[in-house]
């Protein structure tokens, strides 16, 4: 019981904290509600038996990712964000979307509530269970992302570095 | 844990063969990534893109290597699976990735555009390409479709200094992220209802379920929701708004790029969920995206004036036909499909070949005005590019003319009359803009004298390769299908 209770008041809480991230106008208070979403969701991973998750939600996304966000913002020195109304056509077609897929959502969710059940330690939390499926069924993923990572470098350097390089080196050589 | 329980928790050599593409394609893309900083900027162009060629080359050597009895099968703990559907998928971005790489030398130069990043984001973007056509694991499909999309979002602002392409990168990124987040939903309703990400247990799971008598009603919800995420990379109404302006901003070739290869690997995406899981609501689902994307695509290309949003609105139309063999039965549709994929990737590479070149420095030429008289100003160029708009009209003896026979035929095979005639009046329609480019580019007299400069020899070779495919295909399309048709019983 007291469970479920836990279980619920921080599902609340990390749409809640997500809801203001996107409500707020300075970037730092929407960085800041971004840690209340990380926070929480790392209790629903405790409260589901995946304390490896957990622990690695806390330490990498509340704690290092948050701290690089937190850096730009305040390096950018970012101000507060320029509102505009949005066009009338997001507003009539976009709010009735959003609620409709939610609903359906939700009802196919109640509706289907015995689906997928498993006992809480049923699925892969401790780490020797995750080692187990990030290197030997998860391998052939697992190595790619690196894939993944390295062409997210790239694009940054891309897009960070000077439009006029070329000419600049033409110049000098 | 013993010795023997170790070894025989390695890969074995042959699940190595089985991603053998890919790793030529990474082994590439690295090799370009260390030689770029190490040699002059002015002949590395020509150097790196020399390496990328070669990059291109192997991987579709190692297709074909891959391509014997002995290595089909699945790999990495039922990771991935080679077979014929695969190999058809592997060696279509394998040579759209040679024709794009070709066309792309002299744009480089015109455009001075660094070339390393760019050769290194093709190669890199095309291993996640070869890795959603033969994976048959959900994790891996997103990590695949995340590669893919990742690089084409850079891609897609290489022109550094031209504004639209920094907005055609940004609304590409912001909204493609916004379908990601879909996909990973529709996931996580899969495996909430199945209990699996793996593609054969789904199935098996689902089809245990329906025959139990329950409504797998989480799995109509989390197919639907997947089919968002992929209809959106593949530019499917109603999912289709970001088409024009990022194809008007990214360079040319990679518009080459992005509208065949990254959508033949979504396509074969969608193959293995639709038709392998036998996706539940699939025929309605299709049926509301395909008449969509044929109808609007169309219509919003006759308004064009700009070559590179008509043709973008085209793509849109022509992801509307394809969808129509989705909506067919499987041992009609799904040849279909593979043949169309292939044959428009033909013609829609060449025909951004000749866009990227008549454009010149940034991106100056790419209205229909520009495009008059070019009949006279280069006769070659003029022809070159109304054989592609004949193929993407769909005129016997291209390759887009029995493209769009067997998608018609699949969906009259499978009664889908209403469908097949919504298709069959949109290529009516479909042929007045192309027809009117070609209007422009031979009845009209030159606003601009000045001569279009020579094709250069490697364009040429790309142009000829993509020429030769379309035609190919128009004549000789039996071979191709058979291997299409091979792949229907793997699916199943």
């Amino acid at each position: 019981m007291l469970h479920m209770i836990l279980f619920l008041a921080f599902a609340v809480l990390s749409v809640a904290g997500a809801v203001n991230l996107l409500i707020q106008r300075h970037p730092i208070s929407s960085a800041l509600s971004l840690v209340v979403v990380m926070g929480s969701l790392a209790v629903e991973y405790l409260l589901l038996g995946a304390e490896f998750v957990a622990a690695v939600q806390v330490i990498v996304y509340a704690g290092a990712i948050m701290v690089l966000f937190v850096f730009v913002i305040m390096l950018l020195n970012a101000g507060e964000e320029e509102r505009t109304h949005g066009s009338r056509v997001a507003w009539l077609l976009g709010i009735p979307g959003v609620l409709a897929l939610t609903v359906i959502i939700c009802w196919a969710l109640v509706e289907h509530s015995m689906a997928g059940v498993a006992a809480i330690g049923a699925l892969p939390g401790p780490p020797a269970d995750i080692a187990e499926l990030l290197f030997h069924e998860f391998l052939l993923p697992f190595e790619v992302t690196s894939i993944l990572v390295l062409i997210a470098i790239m694009g940054a350097v891309v897009l960070a570095a000077r439009p006029e390089s070329v000419e600049q080196t033409k110049k000098e050589s | 844990m013993t010795l023997i329980q170790t070894t025989a928790a390695l890969p074995a050599a042959p699940d190595y063969v089985r991603i053998l593409p890919e790793i030529v394609l990474s082994i590439f893309g690295m090799a370009i990534m260390l030689l770029d900083p190490l040699i002059d900027e002015r002949r590395g162009q020509r150097l790196l893109g020399g390496v990328a060629l070669a990059g291109s080359l192997v991987a579709v050597v190692a297709t074909l290597f891959q391509a014997q009895q002995q290595f089909w099968g699945s790999g990495f703990w039922d990771m991935v699976k080679v077979d014929a559907f695969s190999i058809f998928f592997h060696f279509v971005v394998a040579a759209v990735l040679l024709l794009v790489i070709l066309s792309s030398y002299e744009y480089m130069e015109v455009q001075q555009i660094r070339a390393g990043e760019y050769y290194g984001l093709l190669l890199f973007g095309a291993v996640g390409m070869d890795l959603m056509s033969s994976a048959v694991e959900l994790v891996l499909i997103f990590i695949a479709l995340e590669i893919s999309s990742i690089s084409t979002y850079i891609l897609a602002g290489f022109r550094r200094r031209s504004a639209i392409s920094t907005e055609s990168s940004v609304k590409y990124f912001l909204l493609g992220s916004f379908a990601t987040a879909f996909f990973l939903y529709g996931v996580a309703l899969i495996f909430g209802a199945t209990g699996s990400t793996s593609i054969p247990r789904i199935s098996a799971a689902l089809t245990e379920y329906i025959s139990g008598g329950g409504g797998p009603l989480l799995a109509y919800l989390g197919i639907a929701l997947m089919f968002v995420g992929l209809g959106f990379k593949v530019a499917a109404a109603p999912f289709h708004i970001w088409t024009p302006d990022v194809y008007e901003g990214a360079p040319s070739p990679v518009v080459g790029f992005m509208s065949t290869a990254p959508k033949a690997a979504v396509f074969a995406v969608l193959l293995r969920i639709m038709f392998q899981i036998e996706a539940p609501g699939r025929i309605w689902l299709i049926w509301i995206a395909a008449a969509l994307s044929m109808t609007l695509g169309n219509i919003a290309a006759l308004v064009q004036d700009n070559v590179k949003r008509l043709l973008a609105y085209s793509s849109i139309a022509h992801a509307g036909y394809l969808l129509v063999a989705f909506a067919s039965l499987p041992e009609n549709g799904i040849p279909a499909a593979m043949f169309y994929t292939a044959s428009y990737a033909a013609m829609n590479v060449g025909a951004f070949a000749v866009v990227g070149h008549f454009a010149s420095a940034g991106e100056r030429y790419v209205t229909l005005e520009d495009y008059s008289g070019l009949g006279r100003r280069s006769p070659v160029l003029a022809a070159i590019l109304t054989i592609f708009l004949l193929s993407l009209i769909g005129i016997p003896i291209t390759g887009g003319f029995f493209a769009k026979f067997y998608v018609f035929s699949a969906a009259l095979q499978a009664n889908l009359v209403g469908l097949a005639i919504i298709a069959v009046v949109n290529s009516a329609v479909a042929a007045y803009y192309y027809l009117r480019l070609m209007v422009v580019m031979y009845m009209r007299e030159p606003r601009d004298e000045s001569p279009v400069p020579a094709i250069p020899s490697r364009l040429g070779i790309a142009l000829g390769l993509s020429l030769a495919a379309t035609i190919y295909l128009g004549i000789l399309p039996g071979r191709i299908l058979e291997y299409a048709a091979r792949s229907v019983a793997l699916l199943r």
